[in-house]
This record gives structure tokens, C-alpha cells and sequence, in this order.
């Protein structure tokens, strides 16, 4: 194992540390374990404002629950090293202490996980679970705690939210479940609501009532929301900006529109290709993105996605293979890309790739609104 | 919830009858003789068969076993010669008649001892003190150990507590319980100390806690010792993880996502998930250790219902075994019943039907 491709990368172009409500700049942890240090982020960095919602997609493995839980400063300090910064409304989320981080967990800043069920505990009531969320963070009687609680689960949709408080989570289905989870979320009217995989875990119906609520719920508190998920669906439905995450790093990011109708990262297309479709025949074959993704233990030098794109040979010589790519601005300047392929090319190289997902004939038109569906 | 209570309470008793019966076969169909064993040295052909008919060991087995069965609440009697059996629950004037032996007067009649002419029932109320304080010592104390240990060691994973205690645990794991007991009687109870030229302790003697209840805390505290150290050993693995199982799980990040205190998360939330299990380890180790602790009694030589079934085991005393067998069964069944019980308490998922 070589040192080198291990090495925490530092992009090059650094975004200018921001004003932005959150502001994560360089975020990198790393779990040290008995094979090896295992480079879970590598300098991630973005920017959320209020209102907003930034999506972070990626596969399994590719860092983007670990970047949500370094933010909620849920990473065991002791377990792993976290560096970089997270600037959440002028405090340092990486510096702070347990303390300062306690405080505005599940105040102002709150998280909803994937599984309801493994979530919830399953031994009190969802009233219980409720009104302890609120009673860490308001000196509240626990008679009034429950009053806010019912009305929260009335909030989010709950029927009979009176009756449904004194609930144990067993009793409740999954699409409940998760409405419990996003009103224990938003119960100290956080300002920052981070989202791993909320509808991973649902029926398809219920998926669009959830996505529905959070929307409604972020109009009203203002919230600005990470979403984490692998379902590009659930990204174009929610999100205003797209951070896409291959081995720990962000390898591309823009707006939505950018990411998903001009995508030009080479896995971000495999991504794309990996969905199926109901717009299309039955014949249309997916384009899976070959090959496993990368170690975090071993991360291959040069660009960490090489051994899988399918476009690398269209970087002269081996430079995908020794010099890892930065995060470069392409056109327009918010739209980030990790590639070596010159960018004339990657452009003509999504032209070709979505069109032929499509089953239609090549041309520009169709990457730009082949898809508004 | 009731009717399962009483479903499983109809289950307790077949089980116990289940149990006497294959006990009270075995010593049936074993070859030695009751009879012989009342008389010893004096016996004669005579009074063997006199001692025989007495005891209604003539009679076929069934007819035996349903005697001693119904005896059990109605209340036996042994009279000097071929008597007849009768209730005496319901008959309480026949007592003291014909220089019959009589077997209430206690509320349970378990029979009566030929090796030692008693009723067995008084036997059994006087160990059962013994092995009951014994028992509830060392379950308090092997749990406090138990739980301390294992926690720490969750908590500190990995480290050189965590490793230490998991050592130590082993050591007190791997040692058989009357080895532990003789160490600590050897060290604690009969070595000089150095310094003042006399043993740490006095070796235990049985102190009823009526009587003296600090003779009763000093004299048990090295029993309780020696039965804490394995089980103390065996709880803190179990604990240790088991709290790791739980503080793995997703609803613990939830709590700690909320901005509960690490406190809160572990004692409320880990703790709370975890104990289950440890609940129905502890019930049944505790229901095995009222039927009596054999190793441990026999050691210390306290005269426990352990000490009582061995010595009775050796000297063929079948309705001691008897009883003390039926009396451990009852403990370690009604316990399994209470910790089912207890589980739907702790887990509202479960419901008992």
C-alpha cells in the first residue's frame, strides 16, 4: 500500500470561505483502524443557505452519511479524526466542543435517519421519545411538552395524533414511523435539518407524501435541509443544489439543473444510467456502472473513479491514472466538476451517453430537456 | 394476561407432577431398600418388614406415589402398623391418635425421612433460610459486579480497562465455584496474617439473621463471595455485550442526534434495551440457586436445602431428594414464568398470549 493515494486531497481551486448559513470548507474524517487509516471524507466542501436544499448523492461506501454525521457531530472524536471546518451560522461544528454541539443537536440543527423503525426506541411510547426531544432543549413542564408534541404529530399528519402519542413505534406503520421521526426532527424548529435517506426505507407511495411534507415543512420554519440519498428521484423532486459523492469526495456539484440535466463527471452519467424508467420500453436495457466501488482503505492514485469509467481513455496518456483530478469550475462558474477529460468532450460525451439512454438519436437538445418528466 | 398467567400456572403444576414422578421412579426402581434403611444396626428380618408395611412400601408403586402426592395438601400419617391412610387436612382430630407419626402439622406435608425419623417438611423450612440469604447475597452482589464491570468495559472498548476486565472475567469464569470457595476460606478464613497473627475472617458459621444480623452479614459474606466471583464474571461479559449490541443500535444515535446527555443515552437509552436478556439470566440463575447451592453449602458447610438434597442423595433418603427436587423444579419454573412475565413488562412488543 502506497502512502500517496491515502493522503487527504486538498483541491486546488478552494472555495472562498463563504458567509453561507452552513458553511463546510475541506471536511475530512478518518477512521484510523488496524489495517490502515480509512479516508471516510476526503475535503468535502459546500455551501447551504437558509430555505435551501442541497442534496448529497452517491453509492454505499461513498462518504455521504459520514460527511451528515461529522456535521452533527456524531463521529466519536475518539474513533476518528475529523478535520476541516463546518461553519453552521458562525460556530465551527469541527472545533466545538461536546458540549456547544449538544446544545444545538436536535435544537437547531436535527436529523432524520433512514429506518423509522430501527430509529425509534422500541421501548417508549412515540410521546415519550417526543417530549424528551423537547425537554433537552426547553424548560417546558412535561404536561406542556406533550401538548407540543401532539400538535407536532398533528403537524407532520399524523391521524388521532392524541390518541397515536401514547403509541409504542411497533404499533405504527413505516410511513408513520418516519412522520414520527421528521416531527421528533423538527420539534425545536431546527434551522438546519439534515435527511439520510428518508424514503429509503417506504413504499413508493408513501415516499411522495414524506418528500411532500418536508417541502411544506421547510416553507414554514425555513429550514435549510441535506437530503442523503442513492434515489435520483427523490433528488430532482427536493433539491435546489447536487452534491455528488464517489469515494469520499465530492466529484461533481452544481445546481440542480446543472447536475441533472447537464451532468459530465463520468459517474455521475453511470448513475444516471443505473435507473430505471418508466418513460422508456420495456426493452431498454440499464447501463450498470461496472466494477465495485473503491476501498476507503486503498483508494487508487490518480482519479478514484478511473477504474470504472468508461471514458478514461479519453485523457491522453496515464495522467487518470497518477494525478487525481481537482474539483474545477466548468461553465456555468457554481458547477463543479472532478474530471481530466477536457470539458468540449465530456459535454459531447453526455449528448452521446444520455441520448443513447433514451434511445434517441444524438443531439444537444436532448440533454438539456429530455428530462422534465 | 390472565389467562395466560393461568394457562402457564396449570402448565407449573403438570410439570412438577411430571417431575416427582420420574424422581420418585427413580428411586423406585433403585436398588436399595427403604425399609433397611430405617432400622441401621438393629435391624431384624422383623422389623424390616414391620418398618415395611408402616411405610406403605409394600404397596404398589402407584399406590405409593399417589399417597405421597395426595399428602402433599391433605397431610400424612404413618401409624406403628398397617394403617390406613386419611386426610388429616380434613380430619385434624385423628392427630395424635393410635402413637401414629404425623406429617402436617406444617401447611405442605412432603412425607417423612426414615433416615432421620423427622417429617420432611420441617427439615426443609430450616435450610431454607440458609440458602435463601445466601442466594439473595449472592445475587445482589454478583449483579452490582456483574453490571459495573460490564458497563465499563462497553464504555472504555477496547482500552486497557475494557481489556482488564474482560481478563479478569476470564479467570473468574474459568475456575470451577469449589476452588474459588476453598482459596478464599484457605486465605481469608484460616492463614494468619502477618501482621496481626490471626486469619482476616472466621470461618462462616450459619448465624440465623433473626438473631444476630451482623453475625449473619459477616458469616455470609465469603459464601457470597465465592458465588458472586463466576457469576460476577459471567454477567459482565454478558453485559458488556449486550451494551455494546444496544449502543450500536440505530435508535441510540437518534438519542444522541436529539442532544440528549451521553448519560441519558447510555443509562436510559442503552441500558434500558440491554438489561432484557440479563432479566432472564438472572431469573433463572436465581431460581437454581434457591433450590440450593450444593458446592457452595458443602464448602462452607452451611446447612442449606443443598447440603440437605446431597447428604440425603448419599444416604438414600428418597422423600428428602424428593422434596428438595420438587422444591428447586418449583423455583426454577415459577422463575421462567416470572421472567416471560417480566419481559412483556420491559418490552412493549411483547404481548402474552
Amino acid at each position: 500500500m502506497s502512502a500517496a493515494p491515502n493522503e487527504p486531497v486538498v483541491a486546488a481551486p478552494p472555495l472562498p470561505a463563504s458567509g453561507a448559513f452552513l458553511s463546510v470548507r475541506e471536511l475530512a474524517v478518518t477512521f484510523p483502524t488496524e489495517d490502515g487509516p480509512v479516508h471516510a471524507v476526503n475535503g468535502v466542501s459546500f455551501d447551504l443557505e437558509r430555505d435551501q436544499t442541497l442534496a448529497i448523492v452517491g453509492e454505499s461506501g461513498s462518504g455521504k452519511s459520514v460527511t451528515s454525521q461529522a456535521i452533527m457531530g456524531l463521529i466519536n472524536r475518539k474513533a476518528a479524526q475529523v478535520t476541516g471546518t463546518a461553519t453552521f451560522d458562525g460556530l465551527d461544528l469541527v472545533s466545538a466542543t461536546d458540549a456547544e454541539i449538544r446544545a444545538l443537536r436536535g435544537n437547531k440543527m436535527a436529523m432524520i435517519f433512514q429506518d423509522p423503525l430501527s430509529s425509534l426506541h422500541p421501548f417508549y411510547t412515540v410521546g415519550k421519545q417526543l417530549v424528551e426531544a423537547i425537554r433537552v432543549h426547553q424548560e417546558v413542564s412535561k404536561s406542556a411538552a406533550r401538548a407540543q408534541a401532539v400538535d407536532m404529530l398533528d403537524r407532520v399528519g399524523i391521524p388521532a395524533p392524541a390518541k397515536r402519542v401514547d403509541d409504542y413505534p411497533h404499533q405504527l406503520s413505516g410511513g408513520m414511523r418516519q412522520r414520527v421521526m421528521i416531527a421528533m426532527a423538527l420539534i425545536n424548529s431546527p434551522s438546519l435539518l439534515i435527511a439520510d435517506e428518508p424514503t429509503t426505507a417506504l413504499d413508493v407511495t408513501v415516499q411522495a407524501q414524506i418528500l411532500e411534507l418536508i417541502k411544506d415543512l421547510q416553507r414554514e420554519f425555513h429550514t435549510a435541509i441535506i437530503v442523503i440519498t442513492h434515489d435520483l428521484g427523490v433528488v430532482a423532486e427536493v433539491s435546489d443544489k447536487v452534491v455528488v459523492m464517489y469515494g469520499g469526495q465530492i466529484v461533481e456539484s452544481g445546481t440542480i439543473d446543472e447536475v441533472y440535466y447537464h451532468p459530465e463527471m463520468p459517474y455521475t452519467l453511470g448513475l444516471m444510467g443505473s435507473v430505471p424508467r418508466m418513460d422508456q420500453p420495456r426493452t431498454a436495457r440499464l447501463t450498470p456502472i461496472p466494477g465495485q466501488p473503491p476501498s476507503l482503505l486503498n483508494l487508487p492514485p490518480g482519479c478514484v473513479f478511473r477504474p470504472r469509467c468508461v471514458f478514461a481513455e479519453q485523457v491522453p496518456g496515464d495522467r487518470c491514472k497518477v494525478e487525481r483530478p481537482h474539483l474545477m469550475p466548468t461553465i456555468p462558474t457554481e458547477h463543479l466538476v472532478r474530471c481530466h477529460i477536457e470539458p468540449e468532450k465530456r459535454r459531447s460525451n453526455t449528448v452521446e451517453f444520455l441520448g443513447r439512454l433514451r434511445g434517441l438519436p444524438a443531439t444537444d437538445d436532448v440533454a438539456a430537456t429530455g428530462d422534465e418528466s | 394476561m390472565f389467562g395466560y398467567v393461568a394457562r402457564r400456572l396449570i402448565g407449573v403444576c403438570l410439570m412438577l407432577v411430571a417431575l416427582s414422578f420420574v424422581t420418585f421412579a427413580l428411586f423406585t426402581v433403585a436398588p436399595a431398600d427403604p425399609a433397611r434403611l430405617t432400622c441401621g444396626k438393629s435391624c431384624t428380618p422383623q422389623i424390616v418388614e414391620a418398618n415395611r408395611v408402616r411405610l406403605g412400601l409394600n404397596q404398589p408403586f402407584l399406590v405409593q406415589y399417589t399417597r405421597y402426592m395426595v399428602g402433599i395438601p391433605c397431610g400424612d400419617s404413618f401409624p406403628p402398623v398397617g394403617g390406613t391412610f386419611t386426610c388429616l387436612r380434613f380430619n385434624p382430630e385423628l392427630q395424635g391418635l393410635d402413637g401414629a407419626i404425623y406429617c402436617p402439622p406444617e401447611p405442605v406435608a412432603l412425607g417423612y425421612s426414615v433416615r432421620k425419623s423427622e417429617c420432611v417438611t420441617p427439615l426443609i423450612l430450616d435450610a431454607f433460610p440458609i440458602t435463601a440469604s445466601l442466594a439473595i447475597g449472592g445475587v445482589i452482589l454478583w449483579m452490582i459486579l456483574g453490571l459495573a464491570v460490564g458497563i465499563l468495559a462497553a464504555l472504555r472498548r477496547g482500552r486497557w480497562q475494557d481489556r482488564s476486565a474482560m481478563g479478569f472475567a476470564l479467570i473468574g469464569y474459568s475456575f470451577p465455584t469449589f476452588f474459588i470457595a476453598l482459596l478464599l476460606l484457605y486465605f481469608l478464613a484460616l492463614t494468619p496474617m502477618p501482621w496481626s497473627g490471626q486469619p482476616l475472617m472466621a470461618v462462616p458459621q450459619w448465624t440465623p439473621l433473626t438473631e444476630d444480623p451482623v453475625g449473619w452479614f459477616t458469616n455470609l459474606i465469603l459464601p457470597w463471595v465465592a458465588i458472586a466471583i463466576l457469576s460476577a464474571a459471567f454477567y459482565a461479559r454478558l453485559t458488556r455485550n449486550q451494551m455494546l449490541e444496544t449502543l450500536g443500535e440505530d435508535y441510540i444515535r437518534t438519542a444522541r442526534s436529539k442532544g440528549l446527555p451521553e448519560r441519558v443515552v447510555i443509562y436510559k437509552h442503552g441500558l434500558r434495551a440491554g438489561l432484557t436478556p440479563i432479566v432472564t439470566a438472572v431469573g433463572i440463575d436465581f431460581a437454581f440457586l434457591l433450590g440450593g447451592a450444593i458446592i457452595i453449602e458443602q464448602v462452607f458447610a452451611l446447612p442449606g436445602l443443598g447440603k440437605l438434597a446431597l447428604d440425603s442423595t448419599l444416604q438414600f433418603d428418597l422423600s428428602i431428594v424428593l422434596a428438595t427436587v420438587l422444591l428447586a423444579g418449583f423455583f426454577v419454573i415459577l422463575a421462567n414464568l416470572i421472567v416471560d412475565i417480566l419481559y412483556a413488562v420491559i418490552d412493549p412488543r411483547v404481548t402474552l398470549v
